[in-house]
């Protein structure tokens, strides 16, 4: 990595305890991603921008706040990307997939706490990820009671700003979400000092639009018989769309995506003739968690897509680019996220609709259903979940873990075991 | 001839297959000790020293510690292995309960395939370990355990964690709580979890217990009174991962 040192110092980071993880990441990273072999050039990329994660991008987001641009960070698929760009601000995603950051997020929090929660209050209390340090401004939703309360103490620190989420798909719910849009739109003039229009909207909508195609992409080349890149590499490519910058990240996966078209031509897949295809469902996978994919794709599995914020869920349904006054868009917004289906809405069945459909889509012999420890929402939905597949003749297996290696043997036992009596 | 190895985290067992794949010539269990491959070189070591010529058999291992033996020719996972295993004792498809040291597993069985598992979640409670630690606070041996639950009752052993378990059991002693009564609450306390976790699971009428708590009648009697379900069991249902790697080791090709 480039030295950064001087950055970090000036956004008050710890830096002793900081070393630390820029120690240890290069060695996962390299265990888990470089050791894979076969894998696209068009990678370079996404390697570079993981192996320079708090200094290239951070350098950019401090650049820009220099020229007076505002930096929201955001936690949840939910918050609109869309009205950030259009008031000339940068949205950056936030969540924490780290158990470096657990400890000093469980200093402030119960420890029967979701780990990306504690992770990510945990970051910004203990000063050692520069994003959380940099951010102008947070941007938290009521997605769950363990998030709500962490808005309460994460803003005894920073600056708080908080969407309401419906927690039902009613017509009035979606109404209400455009209206939280519409307040949301007005706080980002008021940080920014920038006007929002129709111009400015329309065009940061093809903006995530566009990101959301090339992701869209992407995943194509998973549904296809032997993959032109591992399910590893497509989660890593998912966890950086949360934060590098949406132009850049656009043109870089479509160039990647070329490279696999040339690669289908060429008859080049990464996996196995004998390896079966396994769908993830659950919790997010923020980076760099990459546990459960390099578990499942060392045991002889081919991950073909994650029904997560960190996958299909991210980019599934596209904003409505028909509209042409500010409000029309805004309601094309709340339309387009209020079809996200997260486990915080009830009942939230369409989930189950969708994981039938991406199994079919992307051809999965099994469904591994995976929940962070004390995810309520997810763990109780997981329950029908389970069942619903099962009575649809999918094979599924649900598993909880959370940010610790410890639990990496028992994971491959279950994991192994799924694999051979899908193989039997 | 076909060996399989079961290489649990408190025991080590062997069964050796003759070229039939079917008769079993020998089965052996060790303590697990401290490192899988030093238990494993001694089990070869057993099994040559009564005579057996290992130098040619197929070898599959299974248990947590199936990948550190390093004359095994494959590794396959205590599901698969248990179920085959079962399949071949029992003979009629049914849900497996194998109550390990580490993990506790509940198996499906269709057709003589795993259909379906479910294992505990990570930790102690509702495995063999949170019996043998509470049986050691009582200083008794296992099979004592169970021979005084038999006699006692009326004890609820409420912690889900196995070490305040233990303090709990502590203060039952120590309030004048009879031995009886206490082991019978740390049995009750196995029963009711290891009955939970079947109750996610696809429940079948016939169970079947597997592994190193097989030979407990008062267990699986009050599995059976607990599940409304017949609870089958073997001795030789001890060594069913190991025979069902074994079975595995015999279906090898080359």
């Amino acid at each position: 990595m480039a030295d950064y040192r001087k950055m970090w110092e000036d956004l008050g980071m710890d830096l002793e305890t900081h070393d630390l993880l820029c120690e240890a990441l290069p060695q996962a990273f390299g265990d888990v991603y470089l050791s894979q072999t076969n894998r696209p050039e068009g990678m370079s990329y996404y390697n570079f921008v993981v192996s320079e994660i708090h200094g290239v991008r951070p350098a950019e987001l401090i650049e820009a706040q220099k020229k007076g641009v505002k930096v929201f960070g955001t936690f949840c698929l939910y918050v609109p990307d869309e009205v950030v760009f259009a008031a000339g601000g940068i949205a950056t995603g936030l969540c924490g997939g780290s158990q470096f950051w657990v400890p000093a997020g469980e200093k402030v929090l119960p420890a029967a706490v979701c780990p990306l929660i504690k992770a990510s209050v945990g970051a910004r209390l203990n000063r050692t990820c520069p994003f959380f340090s940099l951010a102008d401004i947070f941007i938290g939703e009521t997605t769950c009671d363990g998030k709500k309360k962490a808005w309460e103490i994460l803003s005894q620190d920073a600056p708080v700003y908080v969407m309401d989420l419906p927690q039902q798909k009613r017509a009035k719910d979606v109404a209400a979400w455009a209206d939280e849009i519409r307040a949301f739109l007005a706080k980002t003039e008021e940080v920014t000092g920038n006007k929002v229009t129709a111009e400015s909207l329309a065009a940061a909508i093809q903006l995530i639009n566009g990101k959301r195609k090339a992701l869209r992409r992407l995943y194509g080349f998973r549904k296809l018989p032997n993959p032109p890149i591992s399910g590893k590499d497509c989660l890593l490519i998912s966890q950086i769309a949360f934060y590098d910058d949406p132009t850049r990240f656009t043109e870089m996966t479509n160039k990647l995506c070329d490279e696999l078209e040339q690669r289908v031509k060429d008859g080049v897949g990464v996996y196995g003739k004998n390896d079966k295809r396994l769908l993830f469902t659950g919790t997010p996978m923020a980076i760099p968690n990459w546990k459960m994919h390099h578990v499942a794709e060392t045991e002889g599995a081919a991950v073909v897509g994650e029904e997560a914020c960190t996958g299909i869920r991210y980019f599934d349904n596209l904003v409505d680019e028909s509209q042409t006054t500010l409000d029309g868009m805004i309601d094309a917004l709340a339309q387009r996220y209020m079809k996200i289906n997260c486990a915080c809405f009830t009942p939230n069945s369409a989930r189950v609709d969708d994981i039938k459909r991406y199994v079919k889509e992307y051809h999965a012999d099994g469904v591994v259903d995976i929940n962070l420890k004390f995810c309520t929402l997810y763990d109780v939905e997981g329950y029908t979940v389970e069942k619903e597949l099962k009575e649809a003749g999918i094979p599924v297996l649900g598993l909880e873990t959370d940010y610790n290696d410890e639990d990496a043997a028992q994971l491959r036992t279950r994991i192994g075991a799924f694999l051979e009596m899908l193989k039997a | 001839m076909y060996l399989g190895i079961d290489m649990g985290s408190t025991a080590a067992k062997a069964v050796l297959l003759a070229a039939d794949g079917r008769e079993v010539l020998r089965r052996e269990v060790l303590p697990a000790g401290w490192n899988s491959a030093d238990t494993a070189a001694a089990m070869r070591g057993k099994l040559e020293a009564l005579g057996y010529d290992l130098s040619a058999a197929k070898v599959v291992a299974t248990g947590y510690g199936r990948v550190s033996i390093p004359y095994a020719d494959a590794a396959v996972t205590e599901i698969s292995c248990h179920g085959r295993g079962v399949s071949r004792l029992f003979g009629r498809d049914c849900t497996v309960l194998d109550i390990g040291g580490q993990d506790t597993k509940i198996i499906s069985l269709k057709n003589g395939k795993v259909r379906d598992f479910r294992m505990n979640d990570k930790c102690a409670a509702g495995t063999g370990r949170f019996l043998e630690v509470m049986a050691n606070t009582l200083g008794v041996t296992l099979e004592a355990l169970f021979g005084l639950a038999e006699k006692g009752g009326g004890v609820r052993i409420s912690s889900l964690c196995t070490v305040f378990a233990e303090s709990e059991i502590v203060s039952l002693a120590g309030s004048g709580r009879s031995r009886e009564d206490i082991a019978y609450g740390v049995c009750e306390s196995i029963v009711e979890k290891v009955s939970a976790l079947c109750g996610r699971h696809t429940a079948d009428d016939i169970y079947f217990i597997s592994g190193g708590l097989c030979e407990s009648g008062y267990l699986r009697r009050r599995f059976a009174e607990t599940l409304k379900a017949e609870v089958f069991s073997a001795p030789e249902a001890r060594y069913a991962g190991a025979l069902g790697a074994a079975i595995l080791a015999s279906e090898m090709e080359g």
